[in-house]
């Protein structure tokens, strides 16, 4: 499998996906808005079908339209006049609508589509490759030096107002990483599945860890185990990747359940 | 002689949510610093509210709301720390957070976002969770304490910042009545020890009423000030009794 160029750029870009989603979607989670990367998958759609109509790439359209909605979401969510959950539904539907009527308009209703719904091993290019690490990197690094003040914000909103925590910045900066993050990942997991590659690593370290920090670390674990396996199944049972990646994530998660239910009863 | 700048001063203080329908109106309302106060009042008297003007976290419709001489809403700074004890309820999410996790965050007004903590920081963490006797339970998640050890594990983050003003807000809500005594004992100990005034509120104040200075009883206006013994009978918490 590693002789193919192909499955080498897919388990690079994937491996730096598996780390990533997860470590966005940990904040998603805790801040109980596990479903804003779904939204922001349907709003990423939209940003492809754009890049379509244009005749450029896809992948940078699709990060400037999942940016957009997240700030959408996030400013919906602070002025308070809307729900979290409205706010979501309506960046969620008029992003997947502008989707479907700007594909269509761009004639792209075709298998190329298919694969930024579902991801795909066989079309990362060297370039992807570069722009994943190079975002992926950036993220990974922002969450690290800014750990302390994302994890104040997530357990106590408004205490750390109170403390002086640019709380609203902060948010912002958790919604930005949650539209890149999902902008990085469509190529292998696929738009209609990149939150849960966000989303089920964190619910299944949940189960099993001792604290925040470790939650945070398997969190990544998981992820980076679900993409590597994943894809590894992918390419030898010949099964859609994306697919293939969550399948194994859901499964870590009832594994981690299962597991942290028998501890108890012992 | 210079007069003591107060630690929290509100003049003439209104409040609404929704233009008309005052919340509060005009409060005045004067804390020296060092002193330990519970705000107490029924449940929809503003009590909350009035919490809400002295952290910042909501702007005076009329009036000034003030924190050791500086507007509320101004950003924290100088030697003004609050140490704010939210209702705890708003802080047992999904993850296994554990004490000294949620203490840490408490000392991210004097440091900052930016970094990880420094060996001097992690070291009033320790004493934090040392003063209210947690350090056996330090790295235990929060949500397998009790909700009085949890209740402890909060008034440590808060004590964490180093506070000048310590805010607690109804954090006797699902503790037992021993821990709410020893509450009361902890708190008064803070305040011989380290001199910080104390903002107690809550709609049941039998826990610290042997301790407090003040209690101001709000209504819409604050209704009695004065010390615990000046209160009408009717008034006392019937579920504490002292000697």
């Amino acid at each position: 499998m590693l002789d193919l160029e192909f499955m080498r750029l897919a388990l690079a870009t994937g491996a730096v996906v598996g780390l990533l989603a997860p470590a966005v979607g940990f904040f998603l989670v805790e801040r109980k808005a596990s479903l804003i990367g779904d939204g922001l998958g349907h709003v990423a759609f939209a940003g492809v079908a754009v890049g379509y109509l244009l005749g450029i790439s896809p992948v940078l359209t699709a990060l400037v339209a999942a940016v957009i909605g997240a700030l959408a979401i996030e400013w919906l969510r602070t002025r308070g006049r809307t729900a979290g959950d409205q706010a979501l539904a309506l960046v969620f539907y008029t992003g997947i609508a502008a989707g479907v009527v700007l594909v269509s308009k761009a004639g792209a209703l075709n298998v190329n589509l298919f694969q930024f719904l579902f991801g795909s091993i066989l079309t990362v290019t060297r370039n992807d490759l570069w722009t994943v690490l190079v975002l992926g990197i950036g993220a990974l690094a922002t969450i690290v030096v800014l750990f302390r003040g994302l994890v104040a914000t997530v357990l106590d909103e408004e205490g750390s107002r109170v403390a002086g925590v640019p709380v609203t910045r902060l948010n912002v900066v958790v919604a930005v990483l949650a539209a890149l993050t999902v902008a990085v990942s469509m190529r292998i997991v696929g738009i209609l599945l990149i939150a849960a590659l966000m989303v089920l690593p964190v619910i299944a370290a949940n189960r099993v860890a001792w604290s925040l920090r470790s939650t945070f670390g398997l969190s990544m674990a998981f992820g980076l185990g679900s993409v590597l396996s994943g894809l590894s199944l992918a390419y030898y049972a010949d099964l859609p990747p994306g697919g293939t990646i969550v399948l194994v994530a859901a499964g870590a998660f009832v594994l981690c359940s299962a597991g942290s239910a028998v501890a108890r009863r012992v | 002689m210079h007069a003591v700048t107060p630690a929290v001063e509100l003049e003439d203080v209104s409040f609404a949510y929704r233009p008309g329908v005052h919340v509060l109106e005009h409060v005045s309302l004067t804390v020296a610093p060092g002193e330990f106060v519970a705000i107490a009042g029924p449940n929809g008297g503003g009590k909350t509210t009035l919490l809400r003007l002295v952290l910042g976290l909501e702007r005076p419709t009329a009036g000034a709301a003030l924190v050791f001489g500086r507007p509320s809403t101004a950003k924290a700074g100088g030697d003004t720390r609050i140490g704010y004890l939210p209702q705890r309820a708003h802080l047992i999410g999904e993850a296994p957070v554990t004490v000294r996790e949620v203490v840490s965050t408490g000392r991210l007004a004097p440091t900052g976002i930016w970094g990880p903590l420094r060996s001097r920081d992690r070291e009033v963490v320790g004493r934090a969770i040392e003063t209210v006797g947690l350090s056996a339970r330090a790295d235990a998640p929060l949500r397998t304490l009790s909700g009085g050890m949890q209740q402890r594990a909060l008034i440590a983050k808060a004590l964490a910042s180093e506070p000048t003003l310590l805010a607690l807000d109804e954090p006797t809500t699902g503790v037992d009545a021993e821990s709410q005594e020893s509450l009361g004992i902890l708190l008064e100990q803070l305040r011989e020890e380290l001199g910080v005034t104390i903002l107690y509120v809550s709609h049941e104040f039998g826990a610290v009423e042997h301790v407090v200075d003040r209690i101001v009883l709000v209504r819409g206006a604050v209704v009695y000030d004065g010390p615990p013994s000046g209160l009408p009978g009717v008034w006392h918490d019937p579920s504490h009794h002292h000697a």
